[in-house]
């Protein structure tokens, strides 16, 4: 199928000249596809090159190895096809709300005239909620306001890939929520693909379809495919009620303390083009670590905190 | 509370100056004895020896020559008698012209070396060495190559005004952050309206201080540039006056040229402040 392969990363490495004048690769080999409005999450500790991943995937950067292809093409360099959301924002200070969205519709569609620019541009400052704000400058606004900012400007050049850098890290646990909830929204409304770099589990299994779980740096690899087992009608309020949330989230959290680590030497005959594919919480499923199921059962249905 | 702190501050800048003022007064009137001497002999010796005043002219002898001035202040009575204002217009022409020959010379070539490593590497041994001449130093040079002493003075406040320039234009260049970089290249804006829509509006505030510090220097060198080429200006004017020993004058414009040193300051600071955006 074609829309199997929206996006196919094509066991792409990223070396650096190490110290004696070998090369020290952060990963080698390395091989991801993704289908037509999906929402992916990559989780890994710092230094396994999930952000170099997402350059490479922006034309920010270039493999040292391999190639990407989107949508039938190898991509070459930056395109207005893929829209960076930085960590940072990045946004432009000397330029307002309006101006920085503007900045990047007037970018696509060189031809438009001011007025249209602006138009189209307005309907996204009000698509994320910014209406009234239009004509401040970014040192006047919050971090969440900010970053809100950054998906509209993302989103103004209607691409057909949203990359995202650990979008929501530098947020308050409050306007993360609120702009997890914003994002997801507009990714199921509008169909977007999505590409994001996340270290919040949570972060991960209520937004991503599927889940890429990265071993560590140098050398690191895609270990595995984690297929998000809650209904695509999943809301932030009951996410934590589903029977498959604690599995889910116990497997991901026991990637990340040991296995991200022991992984190679565990799986020494992983092949990095056959990734395997994990199913939480179906029969006859592959999850590594057996203690799952006990875990779960010893998680009491309600909130622990909230009891009593 | 602020506004209380300005009101203080200006009370004690008065204070200062009334006492700077009065130490003035007091140190230069007459006061030492008045010798018996041959009247003839007096009127040589001139009002130092006759009366004890001190050579030195006192705030309100100051005072009185510079309400001359400025009542008269574009008068032309020659080479060596012209009014203070066509001489500080002058000297104003030289620098605006010089400075901004220097603006049109740095600020591209800065881009381009804040832009190019290449450039940068391979410029810097020219620009540290010729950086720390004294722009004076380049007259002789100028004088023989461009005969003609006016247009010395030009090259010689372009000079000393490019540097900074230029320095500030390659930092502002190159520390232009990578995320604002990435952004535009995200989008596809090509490399000229990159230029002029990121780096540019990025760079300006360290490019303004750069012409701040550019144009303070200009002013401070076109004083003794003009005490050598002589002819016109407001340093001609001091090196013309201390050969009249009319220390009165000299005062006064060692004055002006601290006004109008501050004036074009004040306007490149101005100029900064609306380049400069809030992160």
């Amino acid at each position: 199928m074609v829309t199997d392969k929206f996006i196919s990363i094509e066991g792409i490495a990223k070396r650096y000249p190490g110290a004696g004048g070998g090369t020290t690769a952060v990963f080698e080999n390395l091989w991801l596809s993704m289908a037509r409005g999906e929402f992916a999450c990559v989780i890994g500790h710092s230094g396994c090159g999930k952000t170099t991943v997402l350059n490479i995937l922006a034309g920010l950067d270039t493999p040292s190895a391999g190639a990407v292809v989107v949508d039938g093409q190898a991509i070459e360099g930056t395109s207005l096809d893929r829209a960076v959301i930085f960590q940072s924002h990045a946004l432009l200070p000397w330029r307002t709300v309006l101006g920085n969205v503007a900045y990047a519709v007037s970018s696509k569609w060189r031809k438009w005239e001011r007025a249209r620019v602006r138009a189209h541009a307005q309907t996204f400052i009000d698509l994320v909620g910014l209406t009234g704000s239009e004509h401040k400058h970014p040192s006047e606004l919050s971090g969440g306001m900010k970053q809100r900012v950054g998906i509209a400007r993302a989103l103004s050049i209607t691409p057909k890939i949203m990359l995202m850098d650990e979008p929501f890290s530098a947020l308050d646990a409050l306007t993360r929520g609120t702009l997890q909830d914003e994002v997801r929204r507009i990714c199921l409304e509008t169909g977007q693909t999505a590409f994001m770099i996340t270290h919040d589990v949570d972060e991960a299994i209520y937004l991503a379809d599927k889940i890429f779980l990265m071993t560590n740096g140098p050398g690191a690899v895609l270990a595995e495919v984690v297929e998000n087992p809650l209904p695509k009608d999943r809301g932030r309020s009951d996410l934590h009620r589903h029977p498959l949330y604690y599995a889910l989230r116990n497997h991901i959290i026991d990637f990340l303390v040991s296995r991200s680590r022991s992984f190679a030497t565990e799986k020494p005959d992983h092949d990095p083009r056959k990734v395997p594919l994990v199913h939480v919480g179906k029969p006859g499923l592959t999850i590594a670590s057996s203690g799952d199921e006990q875990r779960q059962t010893r998680i009491p249905p309600t909130n622990p905190g909230l009891t009593g | 509370m602020t506004s209380s702190l300005r009101l203080r501050a200006g009370l004690l800048s008065i204070a200062l100056l009334a006492a700077f003022l009065g130490i003035w007064h007091l140190a230069t009137r007459s006061t030492a004895t008045v010798a018996a001497m041959n009247p003839e002999y007096a009127k040589l010796m001139g009002l130092t020896a006759t009366q004890g005043k001190s050579a030195m002219p006192g705030p309100l002898d100051v005072g009185a020559k510079l309400w001359e001035h400025l009542r008269r202040p574009f008068y032309d009575n020659g080479p060596n008698d012209k009014g203070l204002g066509i001489q500080l217009g002058y000297s104003i022409a030289r620098v605006g012209t010089g400075y901004l020959l220097a603006v049109l010379v740095a600020i591209p070539l800065g881009f381009l070396i804040g832009m190019s490593p290449l450039l940068s590497k391979a410029l810097d041994p020219f620009i540290q060495v010729l950086k720390p001449i004294s722009p004076l130093a380049w007259m002789p040079l100028a004088l023989y190559t461009i005969k003609d002493s006016s247009i010395s003075a030009i090259f010689v406040i372009f000079i000393c005004s490019v540097w900074p320039m230029l320095l500030n234009t390659a930092f502002g260049v190159a520390s232009v952050r990578k995320e604002w970089i990435n952004v535009a290249r995200t989008l596809e804006v090509g490399t000229i309206r990159r230029a002029f829509t990121v780096i540019l509006p990025a760079a300006a505030p360290t490019i303004l201080t750069g012409m701040r510090i550019s144009i303070g220097i200009a002013w401070l060198v076109i004083v003794a540039a003009e005490m050598l080429v002589g002819g016109t200006g407001i340093g001609y004017f001091v090196w013309n006056e201390w050969n009249n020993l009319s220390i009165t004058n000299v005062i006064i414009a060692i004055l002006l040229i601290g006004l109008v040193g501050m004036l074009l300051d004040q306007i490149l600071a101005r100029f900064t402040r609306m380049v400069t955006f809030p992160e």
